[in-house]
Parts: structure tokens; sequence; C-alpha cells
């Protein structure tokens, strides 16, 4: 770990400040941000601890619900009126990590995670984009067998991880940020970036930002949300594959419905095709495979993990017909 | 006088400190001027270095040293071996030492010898001895400074520059330059496997696999140095094999071993992984000497992955002949693992195949594949494991191909005796552990079709497997002294590392003695005590028990000689003894070996599996519901801390079975998966119902208390059990470990 300064942000207004300094870096729970500073892929020369700001409330606003990006995961997952209205943010949220994880780490920070692919956390010393642009991907024909097959590029394939990113993109969440030129709003699906040819550049953060909160439409295909996630390991893993799907339904028929795909893309995977293909239509089994093919059309596996292509169809085809009672 | 000890569930001695925090473990001892030490690792899987440039590194406040091969005292190598003593294959003390997975020559030896050499795990190749590197991860300099931060900022800085040469990394393309290793299992042949097989009516020929695992025990290898001068050391050691540890120190720095002390008393966890003197304790030496002050070297989670062993990839091809009613006429099971250049070590996977099925016709051979990757070492059952793996899987497919139940395959070919060296057994219950743990499982309901039960839309399996373990037994030595208050002390440099020794020493002991248990305390864990074997290879029990067991023994008897020889009738009664000889303590010592008796027979523990599993059909995720094993291991000694242990060990094979695999990328020759996020082993969530049947047994031929050994028999057959039962439930036959998802996709 390299050395670094630490300032507690008493408000908002020094945070920004702070924050502003070059290479600098806003901590809250730390979950991740610590583990990346030991294994030296961070090194921020200024640590701003946010901690202290009043931004962990959960709120019953007009048309949804605001949720303060310091909450923690445990509270928010917790929490009656999410369970109530959007469940599927409930459940990423339970189904993610550890007690103790969730415990420490907040809302801001989870859509902040960084990759966990091995050559950007933990083989520092071979070639990553991500941790050192230029110098190659090593993931493309090494072990990815964890990696992305959605939205990858030549210079990187390496997979998003949050669980509660998936289901934010799925029920239309928006994201307030707060930097020195003032307060923004961003929608979810804009905020996390595609690599291209850019993978270090993962968000829509602009220098000295830093999230303030997320806001929940409230809709009816989230009150009938649900989050599967698929891993070997019953409990603390990362999914292999996930889906957060929304749906409101009039007879068997689809009035509106919300995907996203988690663990198989470099970003949160807004499955606009799928929803496409389903809106308006009778849900079955067929018409969400067909829905789940279309969606997959692009995917492209690297050998290890080229089993996420199919995964991926059977988790959604699984969430779709679960969640809509068919068979 | 006849309260009954050994053999009751007794909450473990040593559990409240644990729990409360006082008990203290190897780096915690935070002795005055401790300094912090951080090693580097090689970065690349073979060549050499050019330089290190640690201009940088020194700048930052309070380093005080950084040390290599450049710099560094050079330390002793390990004595050339001892010339071969002819073979005794089924000696005890060979039993012992394959157990210790070869290279382990320490603790089945005599006392009296005179510079012993120790237990490098690397014999080829002491830390900063070259320029040389061999895997990546190797230690190749060492950090020393004030502060933990400031050792290990200082180490990121050292910049290491390297003249690269093509490294092996590929066990599969160097197969052809495979050879034999780690001289004390020869590959074992009877009859004619080949032709036997050739004219068998049925034939099962596979190959099986199993990847590289981790032991990953809770504490991580950690060690404090202090010494008095330059020729007397203490070490605080997370170990077990506290007695090595003391005899590496002394010859790789030239000094007496009555000279090293040697401290151990708490050991979170090993499996294995503690048993050999890793690098690190020499260097973490090394540096407390070179900058006289009391060093603490302690490994992160990520540099476990490297340099403290793990079992090595295997590729086994199991052939098996029968005839059509089940009879095995012919096994042949052969294959490779991974090694190295610098390490004798060989996994040794073929052993339970010569012992565990009547077979007429065998042959077996494993050999070593030497690949610049890191050591492996001997990993809870190595061997058995997964050579059980590849037998039993293959026993199901014949079963599968007989359409046989296949519980019933496994009665058909139940082995008497000792099917190659045609010993009696010194005792196995095998047959009953198989009817109690079917019956509890209600094995008898299964349907003999694979894809034939089912719970909803999920497909449910049921498979079983045979477990066994050799039954070791080594020289130990204790002490055991009563005060004249009646308190008992009985002393062993023994290791407690979770397995209970502490708590079933005592019970043994009090039991011998007529006292209650709490009035007895078991010193160990440290190089001053008695001599005791190293803690592997399931032998603590059989050994470190018979020792106890004896020294009380004769403690007793001698107090009786004080009264006149008439036997004690209440514990009381040494206090009263003791008071009228104005003696205020009786001491013996006894030197234990094993009973020469024991060559007659064949000794090992047995048991089995019988597993439940659900696999859903559409996601391919595989889910344990239930398992019921039996295993028959000699006298149950604490029932509580036994079960723990049979526990443990299937737990852990459900890891091997599941989850458990260490990635390799074979362009870097490194790792991957190196920590807990990625390295997956079960969670709580995983582990259901697990029932675990002790069937009694009392083996005096092992050992004077009559019991075998729990440490590792419970991890074997797991893998097998539930890997035949997800072809049980899916049709498919997983002959690679671990059964993930995408491979039932």
């Amino acid at each position: 770990m390299h050395p670094f300064d630490y300032v507690r942000a008493a408000n908002l207004s020094d945070a920004i400040r702070d924050g502003a300094k070059k290479s600098t870096r806003f901590i809250a729970g730390g979950t991740n941000l610590v583990d990346l500073m030991k294994t030296t892929v961070e090194r921020p020369s200024h640590i701003v601890d946010l901690n202290a700001l009043p931004l962990a409330q959960i709120e019953e606003v007009e048309g949804g619900i605001r949720i303060g990006a310091l909450a923690r995961m445990a509270d928010v997952a917790a929490h009656a009126a999410i369970k109530k209205r959007f469940p599927a943010i409930s459940e990423a949220l339970l189904l993610s990590a550890s007690p103790q994880l969730r415990n420490a780490a907040s809302i801001g920070g989870n859509l902040m995670q960084r990759t966990r692919c091995p050559y950007f956390r933990e083989l520092t010393w071979t070639p990553c984009n991500k941790r050192d642009p230029g110098s190659g991907c090593s993931a493309r024909e090494g072990d990815n067998h964890m990696q992305a097959v959605l939205g990858t590029s030549d210079a990187c394939i390496a997979v998003h991880q949050s669980d509660l990113a998936v289901a934010v993109a799925a029920l239309d969440g928006v994201l307030t940020l707060q930097g020195p030129k003032g307060e923004r709003r961003v929608i979810a699906t804009d905020f996390h970036l595609l690599p291209g040819r850019t993978p270090h550049l993962e968000h829509d953060l602009r220098e000295g930002e830093l999230i303030t909160s997320v806001f929940l439409p409230d809709a009816p295909h989230a009150v009938r949300s649900s989050y599967l996630k698929v891993r070997d390991r019953t409990s603390y893993e990362f999914a292999l594959s996930s889906a957060a799907v929304g749906l409101d339904l009039s007879n068997g028929t689809i009035r509106s419905i919300r995907i996203a795909l988690g663990g198989v893309g470099t970003k949160p995977w807004r499955a606009r095709t799928a929803e496409s293909l389903l809106t308006g239509k009778r849900l079955t089994a067929d018409r969400a495979r067909a829905a789940a093919e279309a969606e997959l059309k692009d995917a492209r596996g690297y050998g290890q993990n080229d089993y996420k292509i199919e995964l991926a169809k059977r988790t959604l085809v699984r969430a779709l017909t679960d969640l809509g009672g068919v068979a | 006088m006849s309260i009954p000890k050994m053999g009751e569930g007794r909450d473990r001695v040593d559990g409240r400190a644990k729990v409360i925090g006082t008990a203290r473990y190897a780096a915690e001892n935070n002795a005055r001027e401790l300094v912090h030490a951080v090693v580097i690792h090689s970065t690349i899987p073979a060549g050499t270095i050019r330089a290190i440039d640690t201009a940088a590194a020194m700048k930052v406040p309070g380093v005080l040293t950084i040390l290599s091969h450049l710099n560094a005292p050079k330390l002793n190598p390990p004595p050339p071996p001892p010339p071969q003593q002819p073979a005794q294959p089924n000696s005890t003390q060979q039993q012992a030492a394959q157990g210790g997975g070869g290279q382990q020559q320490q603790a089945a030896q005599p006392q009296q010898q005179r510079q012993p050499p120790g237990n490098y795990p690397e014999p080829r190749a002491t830390p900063f001895r070259d320029a040389t590197i061999h895997y990546l991860g190797q230690q190749i300099a060492v950090v020393v400074a004030d502060t933990l931060e400031h050792a290990t900022h200082a180490a990121e800085l050292v910049k290491v520059t390297y003249d690269e040469k093509p490294a092996r990394v590929d066990m599969n393309a160097l197969r052809a330059e495979a050879k034999p290793k780690g001289g004390q299992t020869p590959p074992f042949a009877k009859g004619d496997a080949d032709a036997a097989f050739a004219a068998a009516p049925v034939k099962i020929d596979q190959i099986y696999r199993t990847p590289y695992e981790h032991h990953h025990p809770m504490e991580a290898h950690s060690i404090v140095a202090v010494w008095e001068g330059s020729d007397r050391i203490t070490l605080h050691d997370s170990t077990q094999n506290i007695f090595s540890t003391r005899d590496t120190i002394a010859n790789a720095f030239g000094i007496p071993r009555n000279n090293v002390h040697v401290s151990s008393p708490f050991v979170g966890g090993a499996f294995g992984s503690k048993g050999s003197t890793w690098p690190h304790v020499l260097i973490g030496a090394l540096a407390a000497r070179e900058v006289k002050r009391p060093v603490k070297l302690w490994l992160t989670r990520k540099q476990l992955f490297f340099t403290n062993g793990h079992r090595p990839e295997t590729e086994q091809r199991v052939a098996l002949g029968a005839t059509r009613d089940g009879r095995l006429t012919a096994i042949i099971h052969e294959g490779v693992s991974q090694g190295n250049a610098i390490s004798e070590y060989n996994e040794r996977f073929t052993r339970p195949t010569r012992m565990l099925y009547d077979v007429a016709n065998m042959r077996g051979t494993n050999h070593v594949v030497e690949l610049n990757v890191s050591t492996p070492t001997y990993m809870r059952a190595p061997g058995e494991s997964p050579g059980v793996f590849a037998l039993d899987s293959a026993l199901d497919e014949l079963a599968a191909e007989l359409k046989m139940d296949p519980l019933q395959l496994r009665l058909v070919n139940y082995a008497e005796k000792d099917p190659t060296s045609g010993k009696p057994w010194s005792s196995k219950s095998l047959r009953e552990c198989y009817q109690r743990a079917a019956d509890r499982f209600g094995w008898s309901k299964r349907k003999l079709e694979p894809r034939s039960m089912r719970d909803g839309r999920l497909l449910i399996g049921q498979g079983m497997a045979t477990a066994t373990y050799p039954a070791h037994r080594s020289p130990a030595s204790a002490k055991a002294r009563v005060n004249d208050d009646g308190t008992v002390v009985i002393s062993c440099g023994s290791h407690e590392m979770g397995m209970g020794t502490a708590t079933v020493m005592a019970q043994v002991a009090a039991d011998a003695l007529g006292v209650p248990v709490e009035r007895v305390r078991f010193e160990y864990g440290d190089s001053t005590l008695p001599q005791a074997p190293i803690s592997a290879g399931s032998m603590t029990a059989a050994s470190v028990g018979s020792a106890v067991f004896e020294a009380a023994s004769a403690l007793r008897k001698k107090v009786v000689e004080l009264n006149g020889g008439r036997d004690l009738k209440s514990a009381d009664e040494y206090s009263t003894i003791l008071h009228a000889n104005y003696l205020p303590n009786v001491e013996v010592r006894v030197d234990s070996k094993p009973n020469p008796e024991a060559e007659q027979y064949a000794s090992h523990a047995f048991g089995c599996h019988f597993a439940e599993v659900s696999v859903d059909p559409d996601l391919g995720l595989v889910r344990l519901r239930r398992m019921v094993s039996a295993f028959a291991a000699g006298r149950v000694l604490n029932e509580k801390t036994a079960r723990s242990q049979y526990l443990g060990g299937i737990i852990q094979g459900i890891g091997m079975a599941l989850l458990e695999q260490t990635h390799f990328d074979r362009r870097f020759g490194s790792f991957t998966n190196i920590n807990f996020g990625e390295y997956l082993v079960p969670v709580n969530a995983d582990v259901r119902n697990l029932d675990v049947i002790m069937v009694e047994e009392d083996d005096k031929v092992v050992s004077a208390i009559g019991a075998k050994g729990v440490g590792e028999i419970g991890i074997v057959g797991v893998a097998p059990a539930i890997a035949n039962a997800v072809h049980h439930a899916t049709g498919k036959r997983i002959r690679s470990l671990p059964i993930t998802l995408e491979k039932l996709l």
C-alpha cells in the first residue's frame, strides 16, 4: 500500500473541495477501495472520508424512493418500502457479498466497485489495459471463466460484478451526482461505460464528482420484480450469471417489462432487445427463450467463459418464467 | 474409579481460550524491539535474477535491511540423504513416512541421530542460495522495517529484473518426461493386470482429473524469531512439526539443536501445509539474526497460494476388468501429477488402489511431471483423496455398466485380507459401515436407473463411495507427573491445530490413572517437551495417545509400588500416598514405540459415504442435500472431537467435489484466483444435513489405546460419492473435479 493522507469531510461542500485534488479517492465503506490499495492497483495520495456526510437516508419521495449514497447495503435490503415496491433491489443486495460486507459497504460504493478480473486486481505484474492503459489484455486468452461475454472489446473483457447495479439498471434508477460544477442527474444505464478502447474509464463521473443518491421510480413492473443469481457456491460468490426482471402482466400479457443481466456484461446489461420483443406479448417459455436468444445474439465467448452465453439465456428464461408463473 | 473418560464427548479444553482470544498464536508474540519482515516474490516462473534495485525501497523510513541472494549469509542445505535402507513395504515407519508424503523423513526415525537434516520441502533450493528462479512466487528477497506498513511499502518499491527462460508449465505437453519420484512408494503390481484386463468380459477405461487445490488454514503461516546472540534462537512458529522445525533451523544455521527452541501452542489449522519448514521460516530467522532484533514474518493469504504447498493437479487412468457378475479381475491405475525439480513430492494417488478391493491382478504407477510451478505438498489425505475419487468413480461406472447396485458391487469385491501383501487386517469393520450408513440413508429405496428420481423440477441423485486411510503410528515420548495435591501433568511436544489433541490426551491419561479428567493437564506445543512426531498422516491419536497411555500407566504403577503394591481405590489416594512418602511429586518418562507385532498385519481405517444431491437441469446447479457417512477407525477417544474431525474432512470433501480449484495461467506460470472471493470453499449454506456414524473398534495392534486415526479419512470418498450421485441424477459422468455448473449445462 502506498502512503496517503486522509481527511474526514465534515459536509458535502468540503468533500467536493477536497475531492477536487489530483489523485484523490472518496471512501465510504472501503470494502473495495482498501483491497485495491493493498494490491497497489489503487494508489491515491489523498483519501476523503465521506462517512460523516448526511447521505445515508432512505426517503420515500414523490414517485419513488431516494436512497442516499451512504446508506449501507444491509439497511437498504431490509427497508420495508424497498422490499414492497422494489423487491429486485432488496434481493440483489441480499444475494451480494456476506453479512459483514453488507453492513459496511455503501450503495454509492457498490455502484463504483471495480472489476475482479484477476489480471486487473491480483496479478499486477501482467498486462491489463484497465490498470495500465495500453499494456494489453491478459484475460482474453487467459483465465476468463468469470469474465464478460457482452459489451467486450479488444482492449478489455472484464465483467462488472455488482448485483445492485443490475437491479438498478433494470428498474430505471437515476443517480444524482454532485461536483465542483454543481448537481446533475444521470440515468443508471448511462452511468457505466463500455470499455471500448478506454477500459480505464468506467463511469460518467467527472473530476471531483461523487454520487449523492439513487432514485428508484415507482412502477407496476418494479413492484413485481425479482433478482435471480446463479453461482456454484450457495452464498458469497459473484454471479456467474444473473437477471433482474420486472413484469407488469395483464391477463398473461406483458404490459411492461424490465430486464437487466448481470455477471455477463462489461457493464450492467440492460436487455432492451429482449424487452421490446416481449412487450405486448403473452409470456411463454418459448417467447422468453427467443427473447434471450436475441439479447445474446452478439455475445462472444473467449474460451473459458463460453458457457456464460448459454447460461445467461437459461438464467433469463428461468427468471421470467418464475416471475410470470408460466411453466 | 471406573468412570469412562476415554470416548466420552467432552468440550475441548482450549475452546474457551480460543473463543475469548487469550490463546496466543505465533504472530501474536510481540516481543520487545520487534520488527517486521515482508517477503518479495518472483514474478516469472523460470530464469535468473539479473538485478535487484533497492534504492527507492531503502529510502522508506524505518527500513533496516533488504536481504536476498546478493547479500544474505548462506544457509546450510540439507545433508545428502543416508543410503537407502532395504525396502520394508509394510512397516509402520514406512507407512508413516508415506503418510507424511515423502518430505517427512524425520518423524519416524530414532531420536539419537547426530545432526538431523530437518525437513526442507525444497531440498535443492535453500532460500537465497543463488539467482535461480524455479517457480513464480518464489521468495527471493525480504525487507525488514520497524513497522509492517513500512516494510510492505518498501517491498513494493523493490525492482527486480530477470533473464527469463522458457518455463515448463504444461503437464500434458511434458507428460513424456514424467518420472517416478519420492523413493518410498514403489509402483505396485500383482498378477498380470494387463492380460487380465484384456481378457475381461466387462471393461471400464477412463481418465479422471483433479485440479490444483490449496490448504488455506484459517491462520496464515507466521513466525516470530528471537535470537540470543547468534547461536541461540526462540522461534514462535505455526507448525504441525515442531521437532523438524527445530532440526531444520539447527542444520540451516549450523547450531546445536538444543539451542533452538520452537514454541507452537496453538495452530489455527494446517491440513498438511504446516508440516514442512517452508522458506519463510528460514528467511524470517535469517532476517532476525541479521538485524539483531526479533522479527515477525506473517504471510498474506495471497502469498499462501505460492509458497506453502498445494495439492498438485493429477491426471489418472483407471482401467477395470470384471466378470458379468461384478467380480473385479483387473485394476490398472496410473497417471501423473505436478511436481518440481527442487522437491521430492509425489501425490501417490494409486496408494489406496492396492488395498481397497479384492482383485487378483493389479498394477499402479504414479509419476511426476516436473514443472516450473511452486512446490506441492501433502494435503489432507494425500494420495487417498484424489486416488479414491478416480477409483470409486470408475467402480460406479462399472456398476452402471453392469446395471448392478454400486454397494453390491463393493460387497462382491470386499477384501477380507490385504489383497497385495496377503496380510490379515488388524481390524476392519467396513461391512458394518456400509450396512449402517446404507440403512440410515435409506439406500435400498434408491432406483437403479439414472434420472429416475425427481423433486419438482430438480433431478435427485444418490451415490456412494468407500473411504480409507492407513493407520500409522510413530515413536513418541511422554512424561507423566502426579503432584501431591493430586493434579497430573502429562507432557509431550505434540500439536493442537484444532483436532482436539489437548483434550483427548487428558482423557487418555485420566483413564489410565483413574482420576477425574479435570485434574489432568496436557502440556504440548514446545520443543523442550518429550519428542512427538509430526501431526500428520492421522497418527497423533495412535502415536502420542500410546505414549501418553504408557506414561500414565507407568506412573500409576510407580505410585502403586509406593503403596506397597496395592492398587488404588480412588483418585484421592495419589495425594495421600505421595504425602505419606514425603514426595512433592512422582514423575515417569516413557519412549513409546510401535508394536513390533504390527508388521504382521495390514492396518487401515475404513468408512463410506452415501450422498444425495439435487441438480437443476436447466442451470446445472448441484446442491448436496444430505450425506450419511460411517467410519471405523479404532477406538473413539472423544466422541465430540472425533465427530468434528470427520465433519471437517467431509466438508473439505464437499469443497473438493463441487468448488475448490486453483486456476493456473500457463502463459505467466501463475495461479490466478488467488483470494477467497474466487478460491471457493464451502460456506454454511453449502453444508446441509451431514450424519456421521462411528462404528466402534478396538485395535490394539495399531496402538496401546486401540485407536487408529480420524484426521484424514473423512475427506476420502466424498468427491466420488457426490460425483456418483450427480451421475445418478443426470446421467452425466463428470470425471474432472470440481463439478461446476458449466460441466452440466
